[in-house]
């Protein structure tokens, strides 16, 4: 039998800007339905190990895999690059990414941000695409503003928007940078319930956050960062209710 | 048409100066700036938007060369750059004598060619500006989201930046109308040429640029009127809901 | 050396005119200037409805035809009034409009225009309670003017200033149209004389850039002085 294939898997990822080695060697394998948790303390690297896996950040060392396939490197005399910016840009489109900052594009509404990478990228015929995209935007309670453009948004709203553009690619794996640190509190649970959903449903994620008890209730597994390490990973019942270390235990005693 | 006409002969008796004779020159000087005046726009805008992304590119030799050509056109006079063209042309030895000058001995042209260098290297730097000003979240989404640079370009960053840019592109239109005043100095009949012409004949200056002054003005305030309706428009998307 | 075919001298007595020109003017319009953005600031509807005018009028209207309204209705102006003398009271005079005079004059007045809209700006974007802090020290209407409106005002006029000041002296070009003998002036004489445009065309234009880049510099150099205590130096450009 044919093994399905692994949406994503990272070996041995290292990052470093100037002298300071912010990643050094982490793996991950996301299988289909996982919802992978990364915690730490901030510098920890979780946010640029995210970014790798879609290369906003090109890693130093280490190996992406997409789907069955490995993202080819080249070296320059900058320090390694993809060496097939096409691949790349395909790879990117699998992998849609949900932001902290939202950074819905602020000259189109949110229908147009949500139709924008499904029919120029994907070349999805454009009526079938703004159909699908006004299905998520019901799905995420934000069919009636449609038309609005995001600086007439709030903050939540952009996001649960941001989280339908995403969907709308498509993808294998969705990553969450760190989706509700930008936000009011009281417009964080709003959000939190979109991704609730889409954890339901078996959608394959990584997800950086400080919302432990989010991550307590959706994750499959948590890998805790520190210093650019993985000091701890498992299920959640272990690794944040029984963590090894005293520096995880610390990080997840309630803060005053 | 015989009684406006009429109406019009009318208004014009007894009136030494503004006869049908002027004021058809007048309006031939119009036709000349407008013409001038939106054909050196439209060429400005088509050099400088690849000079704008050019001017962005990381490659020094890309890079270099169009800050210098801005730096230049902006920081010396217009009427300047009109002599250099327009003498250059005319005082190039042998132009008489080939195609060219059935093209180049009409002053329209090389003063067409000056405005154009002229208005390309501020629409340059402005929308050069407006690019560089593009929010990096925004840009890091679109590579995100798998868009080759060229798609980037052409979805994300010219549009937003573009709509960025009206304002002082608005400005631009309007110092560029002003400015092709001078194209009266190598004997085109603009505007402001037949102002004069009608001053040297009836040696009146008062009414003779009194009267261009109010076409000039009803012209700023028809472009202020149509950027500020494009704006309303064009950046709806940066003001709240309903304002 | 390049051969200027004996035309340098009178280059240089040029590119004098064009600089005695250009400073003249600027002090002109920075007077001009303060002048109208008091006058848009003013409670009085009559005096700032002048204001709004005089600056509308002049950034709608080319500045070449204001020259030329200027330069050559001066005159006639002039003379029927000195008419209107000689008729009325016997009194005969002669006026002469000079073109330098009325270069400065015309030039000063179109930037007083642009001056105004920067200073209005910069005198609202200083914080009352600045002022209210002078005041409430006992410093007198003047004195707080000079010791606090001003120099937090200049910080924000400053980059406007350069900017009008960079148009400005391009704007002086325009001088040699109606007859004065500025450096462009005989460098288009020179080139009809020996048809020869980009030999006296270019090192005017190299003067130009020359002034352009030196003031450049000493705009950043004041931006920095009056930025103190405001965390990075406002820019400014074009």
């Amino acid at each position: 039998m044919a093994a399905t294939p692994i949406p994503l898997e990272a070996k041995g990822i290292k990052k470093r800007f100037g002298d300071h080695e912010v990643l050094k060697g982490i793996s991950l394998q996301a299988q289909k339905g996982d919802v992978i948790t990364l915690i730490g303390a901030s510098g920890s690297g979780k946010s640029t190990f995210l970014r790798c896996m879609n290369l906003l950040e090109q890693p130093d060392e280490g190996e992406l895999i997409v789907h069955n396939e490995t993202i080819g490197f080249r070296a320059t005399k900058h320090g390694r690059e993809p060496a097939d910016w096409k691949q790349v840009e395909r790879i990117r489109a699998k992998l849609s990414m949900v932001f902290q900052n939202f950074n819905l594009w602020s000259h189109m509404t949110l229908l147009e941000n949500v139709i924008e990478a499904p029919v120029n990228v994907l070349k999805k015929p454009k009526k079938q695409a703004i159909e699908e995209a006004r299905a998520l935007l019901d799905r995420v309670g934000l069919l009636e503003r449609a038309d609005y453009f995001p600086t007439q948004m709030s903050g939540g709203q952009q996001q649960r928007g941001a989280i339908a553009r995403a969907l709308a690619m498509d993808p294998e794996v969705m990553l969450f940078d760190e989706p509700t640190s930008a936000l009011d509190p009281e417009l964080v649970g709003d959000v939190l319930k979109v991704m609730r959903d889409l954890a339901d449903e078996g959608r394959t994620m990584i997800l950086v956050t400080h919302e432990i008890a989010f991550a307590r209730d959706v994750s499959s597994q948590v890998i805790y960062l520190h210093q650019g390490v993985v000091e701890e990973v498992g299920a959640p019942a272990d690794v944040l209710d029984n963590p090894r270390s005293e520096r995880l235990r610390q990080f997840l005693a309630p803060k005053h | 048409m015989d009684q406006l006409n009429a109406w019009f002969t009318q208004l014009l008796a007894g009136n030494a100066i503004f006869t049908a004779n002027t004021l058809g020159f007048y309006w031939n000087g119009l036709v000349t700036t407008v013409q001038l005046v939106f054909l050196c726009l439209l060429l400005g805008i088509v050099l400088a938007v690849p000079l704008a992304i050019g001017r962005g590119s990381k490659r020094w030799w890309i890079k270099w060369p169009i800050y210098a050509y801005t730096y230049v056109f902006r920081g010396t006079p217009l009427l300047i750059q009109l002599y250099l063209v327009y003498y250059g042309v005319v005082f190039f030895n042998g132009i008489q004598d080939t195609i060219f000058w059935e093209v180049f001995k009409d002053a329209f042209y090389p003063a067409l060619m000056a405005f154009t260098l002229n208005t390309a290297a501020y629409t340059t730097e402005i929308f050069r500006g407006a690019i560089k000003n593009t929010a990096k979240g925004e840009i890091e989404a679109a590579r995100a989201y798998g868009m080759s640079k060229g798609l980037m370009m052409r979805r994300i960053i010219l549009p937003s930046a573009f709509r960025r840019a009206l304002p002082a592109y608005g400005n631009e239109v309007i110092f560029m109308l002003h400015a092709s005043a001078v194209a009266s100095v190598v004997t085109i009949m603009d505007l402001t040429g037949a102002a004069y012409y009608v001053y040297a004949r009836f040696y009146a200056p008062f009414p003779a640029f009194i009267f261009v002054a109010l076409i000039y003005l009803c012209l700023t305030f028809s472009i202020m009127f149509v950027f500020r309706r494009l704006e309303k428009r064009l950046l709806a998307h940066l003001r709240p809901r309903g304002a | 050396m390049i051969d200027l075919q004996g035309y340098g001298p009178r280059l240089l007595e040029g590119a004098l005119v064009t600089v005695e020109l250009a400073v003249l003017s600027l002090i002109l319009a920075v007077v001009l200037g303060l002048l109208t953005a008091s006058a848009k600031l003013s409670r009085n509807r009559l005096i700032h409805g002048i204001g709004t005018l005089y600056t509308t009028l002049v950034r709608g209207v080319p500045d070449l035809v204001l020259m030329m309204l200027l330069f050559y209705g001066g005159q006639i102006g002039i003379n029927m009034l000195t008419d209107q003398l000689y008729y009325a009271f016997d009194i005969d005079i002669f006026i002469n409009v000079d073109a330098f005079v009325a270069g400065v004059i015309t030039i000063g007045l179109i930037f007083g225009a642009y001056m105004g809209e920067t200073f209005r700006g910069a005198f609202q974007s200083v914080e009352e309670g600045q002022m209210e802090a002078a005041r409430a020290y006992g410093m007198s209407p003047l004195l707080a003017f000079r010791r606090v409106r001003f120099p937090l005002m200049m910080r924000h006029a400053l980059p406007g200033i350069g900017n009008n000041w960079m148009v400005l002296l391009k704007t002086t070009a325009l001088v040699s149209i109606i007859g004065l003998t500025d450096m462009v002036r005989v460098a288009a004489e020179a080139t009809k004389a020996t048809h020869e445009p980009f030999l006296f065309m270019l090192p005017v234009a190299g003067i130009y850039l020359l002034i352009a880049s030196l003031s450049e510099w000493g705009f950043a150099k004041l931006s920095k002085r009056y930025s103190t205590g405001f965390g990075e130096a406002s820019e400014w450009t074009n």
